[in-house]
């Protein structure tokens, strides 16, 4: 039933997905933690442009970002990140770069609501001892809110881990990739699709159930 | 004890949607009596793919498949305006036949021992190869030219993978989703070459837009013998589309599309294939 599986290297398409989802997700953290500390800042230019990106990024479908960052970064403005002749390094990094723009901004408004939920008395109390802006987000507001929304993050990760494989599209061996090669040669549709298909359930079940307990635990009881 | 409980649920959803898209497959009745007076046939094609099947912006539908497809429907009895025909993606050839959404397919379906496993096939109707798509300035002339040189083609595609395996394994492979993408990254010099069937890239290549831009370099890399598809087990209509793909060459019909669909590209084709060989 399943010797279709022969001579291909599910474990290695995974891997690569694996990877794809581990530097995405690191980069969007870091990406949407600026963005969110911009949205909420009180410069105005600073939070004209948090908001102006994440509106603007949320709004394109991420096969647009990175279809376009393959035609239009590398081929047209040179773009290469590094790999200009190697299209496997190429297609990688520009994929990663494209995943982490688009997650940012759902990472952003995620952190958002959890500063959101952070009574205005703490950051007032921090004002009053004299913290600076940085410091009352770094040591009061952002360690609390980031403690409330493990379980949105969850969800962004989840959709990240399934959004890698639209990097299929610029050639990046990934599952995805794997699969339409299979379908290809093996005509079995059906079966590979649900291969495939729980292969992204082993990679993103474990991840919810995960963080919804650390959620759970560490949620700000108030 | 959440935790199991969550997994075990999942895992009893996730058993059933498999189970669910693995017997998706409804037996239709269906009615294909080849003398239909007033029914409609469904016929499988590519909306995409210029001089082969393409939908045009009236709505309309053309290309070569389209015109075998046409002549394969009236020798079975309907009428161009009886005729309904319906997208089948590469992915989704097989099961539109097995499901019964399709009569036959005519859509770039080259004859494989994988997918006989699946399907029947009626035909061969054309003898496609495996070539490049260059500029008409271009100096690559052999296989070997290419180790070097950057490549692109479909993801997963059969091209593809010959490139990688067999035909220039150090050349640089780029994967882009569609035809019109790899084009695209040809015209702007981000690759040397664009590799599918030969009779994919003429169609590409004869597009008003890209008069003159690219030439076929000539090569033949590999043996597409298209196919009509047919549900597994029906023999009966593999006999008849055989019987009108033998009329066609030999009225001329086919000749008259061939010339039609690719012309323009200067494609260099090859004659008609006889029934049941299969040039491996």
């Amino acid at each position: 039933m399943f010797d279709f599986l022969q001579g291909y290297d599910v474990l290695g398409a995974f891997w690569m997905t694996v990877k794809l989802t581990v530097f995405s997700a690191l980069g969007s953290l870091v990406l949407g933690t600026l963005l969110a500390a911009m949205r909420v800042s009180p410069v105005p230019l600073m939070r004209g442009f948090g908001t102006a990106y994440v509106n603007i990024v949320r709004n394109i479908p991420l096969t647009v970002i990175i279809v376009f960052s393959s035609l239009g970064l590398a081929d047209i403005f040179g773009v290469t990140m590094g790999a200009s002749d190697d299209f496997k390094l190429q297609g990688f990094r520009l994929a990663v770069l494209s995943l982490v723009g688009y997650h940012a901004a759902f990472v952003c408004e995620a952190l958002r609501s959890g500063i959101n939920t952070v009574p205005v008395g703490q950051a007032e109390a921090a004002r009053a001892i004299g913290l600076s802006f940085s410091q009352t987000l770094r040591l009061v507001v952002l360690p609390q809110a980031f403690r409330s929304v493990i379980v949105p993050l969850a969800n962004v990760l989840i959709a990240l881990t399934k959004n890698t494989t639209v990097a299929a599209a610029i050639g990046v061996a990934e599952a995805a990739s794997l699969m339409k090669t299979m379908i290809e040669n093996e005509a079995q549709t059906v079966l590979i699709a649900a291969v495939f298909a729980f292969g992204f359930v082993v990679l993103t079940l474990p991840t919810g159930l995960i963080l919804g307990w650390l959620g759970k635990r560490l949620a700000v009881k108030r | 004890m959440k935790l199991r409980k969550a997994a075990a649920a999942s895992a009893a959803v996730l058993a059933l949607a498999v189970t669910a898209t693995a017997c998706g497959s409804s037996d239709k009745n269906d009615s294909g009596s080849s003398s239909s007076g007033g029914g409609k046939i469904k016929i499988g094609i590519k909306y995409d793919q210029p001089g082969l099947g393409l939908q045009q912006p009236d709505g309309s539908f053309a290309g070569f498949d389209v015109d075998v497809a046409t002549y394969v429907a009236k020798q079975l009895g309907y009428k161009p305006s009886q005729i309904q025909f319906i997208q089948t993606k590469s992915a989704d050839r097989e099961n539109a036949l097995a499901r019964g959404d399709v009569k036959f397919i005519a859509a770039t379906y080259s004859i494989t021992d994988e997918r006989k496993q699946k399907v029947d096939f009626a035909g061969p109707y054309l003898l496609a190869h495996q070539d490049l798509l260059v500029k008409s300035d271009s100096n690559i002339s052999k296989g070997t030219d290419l180790n070097g040189k950057k490549l692109c083609s479909v993801t997963g595609s059969t091209s593809a993978q010959n490139v990688q395996k067999t035909i220039a394994p150090k050349a640089q492979l780029r994967e882009l989703s569609g035809y019109s993408e790899c084009i695209a990254a040809l015209q702007s010099g981000a690759v040397d070459a664009v590799t599918t069937d030969d009779s994919i890239l003429a169609g590409f290549a004869a597009q008003d837009k890209y008069k003159g831009q690219f030439k076929l370099a000539g090569l033949k890399l590999s043996n597409e013998n298209y196919g009509i598809g047919v549900k597994k087990g029906d023999t009966a209509t593999v006999n008849k589309i055989n019987t009108a793909l033998e009329k066609m060459v030999s009225d001329g019909s086919w000749q008259k599309a061939v010339d039609k669909n690719f012309a323009p590209a200067h494609y260099k084709y090859e004659q008609a294939p006889k029934i049941g060989v299969i040039v491996k």
